[in-house]
């Protein structure tokens, strides 16, 4: 595997079981039994209800394009431009930020709203993050 | 309780110089803007008691004292990015009511041009505990540009905001700009020039983005009392309003939103008055978008018209709707956190100061700093004496 440049999550204790997932290949979020909500990003609570009953759900990697741009500048160390970074509807209610992959970054390529799903990319032995592409 | 007219701002300046400042550090520009804004009020450093500031260096609020040589009986260092020294407006507004203090400065500087090169390249710039650093930066997403560009985007999608209508907001800051002589962009600039320029992250060209510069600024707070006995005519803050709806682009609600809705409304509600009564408008405008979805959030226009509402120059010199007169974040300066320059610039404006750029007539301002990834704001309504 060439040299992996770009920055690395560190897993903190609530985020721990998403990065063990995400090693896996498997989406899993964080689920709160009291509201019957997903949420994103992990943490110790709730932030709709504060409650901590709280379970880790598997997740479909499906999902819609909320949001993109498409970066021109070497906006983070590792990235070469121009790349596209993305928000991410997922079909079970929560957004997570992403690198778009699998699409030429241009304007005319890329709309708001259009299917996306999960792929893989593994940056170390611990760590394996969630990009995602065009759905098809 | 009524606020209005309790406070006022007696004292405004920036830095000797501003632009490209490589031979002053953050603390000395941040001195001699307070040393400056004290002489535009006419007081001394032995009346101030009251300290704000924001700066990001570990205990910048005590370590500035020392600098200054002032034991103030109030101290304040709320950071809340670009959008601290207008919340600090508000909060020196608290203290002075609860009589903790008498004369406050709030003070700002910054070498974001020239301390870049101390900053070496971005490695994630985040504390690896932040979720931020989890969830973003391993994603590619880093500086300013690459998180408002989304925003912007997704306001593009859903309100048909163009490239276009953010080019108005660039142009016409610009001709402002060339009234200003403290102004670092003063060339003239089209709406086909911004359309033409290179992209710095789609839907975002250059010169959609602010500059960055180095610059100190400055602003002397007073109460009631204290202010009809100063060199120059009170500025009187009739309204104040501060807001905060998330940190990260991530755990943004809604990503056409700003927390403006949140703080303008207050801050009208406090001054008791309307929108159409607004004689100059001074807002962040780190991207043409944030100022264009910002007078959406204060309610000048219905959500998702600022485009159409900003169309055909209307913010330029002669247009009705006079925005950041200064030449704004775009054209003026931009060292990093810049609601401090809206703040002196509305000050200007209702004092009758600002010469060739002078709005005619100015006695309502408002004001409108946004902090971090369009994450905490503070909105000031001013009125002239
Ligand atoms: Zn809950």
């Amino acid at each position: 595997m060439a040299e992996y440049t770009k920055p690395l999550p560190v897993p903190s204790p609530e985020t721990q079981p998403f990065w063990d997932a995400c090693a896996r290949r498997e989406l899993t979020l964080p689920f709160c039994t009291a509201c019957a909500q997903f949420f994103f990003y992990p943490r110790a609570f709730c932030p709709r209800c504060f409650g901590d009953a709280i379970e880790w759900r598997r997740c479909t990697g499906r999902g819609t394009l909320y949001t993109f741009a498409i970066q021109y500048r070497p906006q983070m160390i590792g990235f070469t431009p121009p790349y596209v970074t993305a928000i991410v509807q997922l079909e079970e209610g929560p957004r997570m930020m992403t690198t778009l992959v699998g699409v030429t970054p241009s304007p005319e390529a890329i709309r708001c709203d259009m299917p996306v799903e999960v792929t893989w990319e593994q940056a170390s032995d611990e760590i394996t993050l969630p990009l995602f592409r065009p759905a098809g | 309780m009524d606020l209005r007219k309790r406070i006022a701002i007696a004292g405004a300046d920036e830095t000797d110089r501003i632009g490209i400042v490589p031979d002053m550090t953050p603390i000395m520009m941040q001195a001699q803007a307070v040393r400056n804004a004290l002489a535009d009020a006419g007081l001394q450093k032995s009346d101030v008691d009251a300290l704000f500031v924001a700066d990001p260096s570990p205990m910048s609020g005590v370590q500035l004292c020392e600098y200054l040589g002032i034991q103030p009986k109030y101290i304040d260092n709320t950071m809340t990015g670009g959008s601290s020294f207008v919340i600090h407006v508000e909060h020196a507004m608290a203290a002075i009511n609860a009589g903790l203090c008498s004369v406050a400065v709030i003070a700002h500087g910054e070498t974001g041009f020239s301390g870049r090169r101390r900053r070496g390249a971005r490695q994630g710039g985040f504390d690896s505990s932040l979720p931020a650093a989890q969830f973003e930066a391993p994603f590619g997403a880093g500086g300013p540009a690459s998180t408002y560009s989304m925003a912007a985007m997704r306001h593009m999608h859903e309100y048909g905001t163009t490239s276009e209508h953010l080019a108005e907001v660039a142009v016409a800051t610009r001709k402002w700009a060339q009234l200003n002589p403290k102004a670092m962009m003063r060339e003239p600039l089209s709406i086909e020039d911004v359309l033409s320029s290179r992209w710095i992250a789609y839907p975002f060209h250059i010169y959609d983005c602010c500059l960055v510069t180095d610059a100190g600024g400055a602003v002397v707070v007073v109460g009631a009392e204290r202010a009809r006995d100063l060199r120059k005519k009170p500025v009187w803050v009739l309204g104040s309003g501060e807001a905060t709806t998330h940190q990260s682009l991530l755990g943004m609600p809604d990503l056409t939103r700003t927390p403006a809705r949140y703080s303008g409304q207050r801050a009208f509600d406090m001054a008791g008055v309307s929108r159409a009564d607004i004689d100059v408008v001074e807002v962040y405008d780190s991207f043409t978008y944030t100022a264009l979805v910002t007078i959406e959030e204060l309610g000048f226009c219905e959500k998702g018209e600022g485009g159409p509402f900003l169309a055909n120059q209307r913010s330029a010199p002669g247009g009705d709707f006079p925005m950041n007169t200064n030449g704004g974040g775009l054209s003026y300066t931009h060292p990093g956190m810049y609601g401090m320059f809206i703040l002196i610039e509305a000050v200007r404006q209702l004092r009758g100061e600002c010469g060739e750029r002078q709005v005619a007539g100015a006695e309502l301002a408002c004001v409108n700093a946004t902090g971090g990834i369009l994450s905490a704001t503070g909105t000031l309504i001013l009125g002239a004496d």
